[in-house]
């Protein structure tokens, strides 16, 4: 759809990308991502410390020249430690995406595709998983599953796995009837063919918008399984287990407190801004 | 109607049947044997084997299930691995201070949302509007565990306004709700404002402003009753995320609701707890989502039963 319009128009520059950069909110969260994802990539070149490194001289210092972001209750440097937390961050939140969108994906093409008992039952599992709430049922399964980043990942994923089943179906549903489905249904399109090269192209739109929404939820779910110690273990910095980490000393270093927490919200923020730019941009209707 | 009230009864039991079905299935993921987890440590293979008798766990799955469902059709939703007590036994003890919080988290959530909405409706493109969907941006982003904190070290450690967590009277009450409420807030504003928008726009209202109403009475009498529309219809979906959040600051704020015992049993991988505090918030959802669709017609005549 949105391909067409671009390639029709023969605009200088794709006018979903144009209606993109000209939303101010959109294009704040772009460089906040931007900024987080430098710094998770270039984190061993840019942490003044290692993350990991105690230092029992320098316990809980409050921010100064040395430690710019000030030190932990084990004389961890904070900075450091979230500049390599946004690693763990922002690959909890793309990796467990990915896996529901892939996951998600091939439910809801399969279930919207060819309909009848299939259908049924795929949906009435994905209603199932819905009632219960994200949080509660990502807490269950990383409890279950017991605590690490791999378990945490997957339990991210398959709880925002019925998200993107019930949105590509729907997506799907209404594609089946239009002329390009039916045409290369009669040219004898093979079913994989069909799915792949035919239908998902034409309903990238809406997805790429709950890619951006789901991944503000993942990095935000991630942050909450591990302050409530179900995530990623010690050493390994997480901006949600520096949380919990904090807790105990709230009033004499809130700085260990303060700054995971503002990674968290930005990080949260940035995705939530994009998606919402995403979603206004790829269609101007909706637009206020 | 009694085609339509049956019809979605009988949806929500569908709904719990497979909740049971998944939370079931979730026992056969875990890694450690229960049998092992309930019999500790040091016990010896034959002792495991009798716990493991004891417990059920040597029936076949069917069998088993079918105990399960049978258990949680009597509310029985097995027993604590460390505390030899039923889980239902616990979630009741827990179920009051969690009811308190929900109410006061979500009246925030409403007495924030709805009016920063109509307002940034009223005042749409001006700094006033801007101003409120940027905070609303900021509440929906920011981590209900980290707000708490946030609030915890203002308000009850550096202004001494409310005790610092626990559990007690209206004071105590205060910060997590708040907590909770901020975040939501943010969520029902900006559902809020573009469903004024929409109702401002229509026929109606401008009938209602031609023949010279005052712009209150309008807004306030005759645009605001069907702009609460969809946030009725939000409050069923919105629990289940709000429930989520209840655990976070139930353990942030030492409350002593079914969220701290589940955050207790995490630690101590007290699994029957945590997977019967998980059915316990599946089953209050489905039903908080079956009371939602009753009412809703009730409110909106144009709603047809089907």
């Amino acid at each position: 759809m949105v391909e067409a319009r671009t390639r029709s128009k023969a605009p200088v520059r794709n006018p979903v990308l144009r209606r993109l950069f000209s939303n101010r909110l959109a294009l704040v969260g772009g460089v906040i991502l931007a900024l987080l994802a430098l710094g998770a990539v270039f984190a061993p070149w840019l942490s003044p410390y290692s993350p990991t490194q105690t230092n029992f001289t320098a316990l809980q210092q409050p921010p100064s020249s040395q430690h710019l972001l000030g030190t932990d209750e084990l004389g961890r440097d904070i900075l450091s430690r979230i500049l390599y937390g946004a690693r763990v961050s922002l690959v909890a939140g793309l990796v467990s995406v990915s896996l529901a969108l892939v996951l998600g994906g091939i439910i809801g093409l399969v279930a919207g595709f060819y309909g009848g008992w299939l259908d049924n039952l795929l949906m009435r599992l994905t209603d199932a998983m819905l009632a219960f709430p994200f949080l509660v049922l990502a807490i269950a399964l990383a409890a279950v599953l017991g605590p690490s980043l791999q378990n945490t990942l997957l339990a991210i994923g398959i709880v925002t796995t019925p998200v993107f089943a019930r949105l590509v179906r729907g997506q799907t549903l209404a594609e089946r009837p239009r002329e390009y489905v039916q045409a290369a249904l009669a040219l004898g399109v093979g079913d994989g063919r069909m799915l792949l090269r035919h239908l998902l192209p034409n309903i990238l739109g809406p997805l790429i918008v709950q890619v951006s929404l789901s991944t503000a939820a993942a990095v935000l779910a991630e942050a909450t399984l591990s302050f409530l110690g179900l995530g990623i273990q010690p050493p390994t910095p997480s901006w949600g287990s520096m949380l919990n980490a904090a807790r105990g000393y709230l009033a004499y270093a809130p700085w260990m407190a303060i700054f995971p927490g503002l990674a968290i919200f930005l990080a949260v923020l940035a995705f939530n801004l994009i998606g919402d730019g995403l979603r206004d941009a790829l269609d101007p209707r909706l637009k206020r | 109607m009694m085609a339509y009230l049956a019809q979605r009864v009988l949806q929500s039991l569908g709904v719990l049947w497979a909740v049971t079905v998944i939370t079931f299935a979730l026992l056969y993921l875990l890694p450690a044997d229960p049998a092992r987890l309930v019999a500790g440590r040091s016990a010896t293979p034959e002792v495991v084997e009798r716990v493991r008798h004891e417990l059920g766990l040597d029936r076949p799955i069917l069998q088993r299930y079918l105990g399960y469902l049978g258990g949680v059709l009597q509310g029985d939703l097995g027993r604590s691995y460390l505390q030899k007590i039923q889980v239902s036994e616990l979630l009741a003890s827990r179920l009051v201070p969690t009811l308190e919080l929900t109410l006061a988290g979500v009246l925030f959530e409403l007495l924030l949302g709805i009016p920063a909405g109509i307002l940034a409706a009223l005042r749409r493109g001006g700094w006033l509007d801007q101003g409120i969907m940027l905070l609303s941006f900021a509440g929906v982003a920011a981590p209900q565990f980290a707000l708490g904190l946030l609030l915890l070290y203002v308000l009850a450690y550096k202004l001494a306004l409310f005790p610092l967590g626990g559990y007690g009277g209206w004071e105590h009450l205060v910060l997590p709700a708040l907590a909770l409420g901020l975040a939501g807030g943010g969520w029902y504003a900006r559902i809020m404002r573009s469903s004024m928008l929409e109702v401002l726009s229509q026929d109606y209202v401008r009938t209602a402003r031609a023949k010279g109403l005052a712009g209150p009475v309008v807004v306030y009498k005759h645009a605001l009753r069907n702009a609460l529309l969809p946030i009725v219809a939000m409050i069923g979906t919105d629990l289940g995320t709000f429930m989520g959040g209840v655990v976070v600051v139930e353990s942030v704020f030492g409350w002593p609701g079914i969220g701290q015992l589940t955050w207790q049993a995490i630690q101590t991988v007290d699994i029957p707890v945590i997977l019967g505090a998980v059915t316990f918030t599946a089953l209050f959802i489905v039903l908080a989502n079956l009371l939602a669709d009753l009412v809703y017609p009730l409110l909106d005549p144009r709603v047809q039963y089907r």
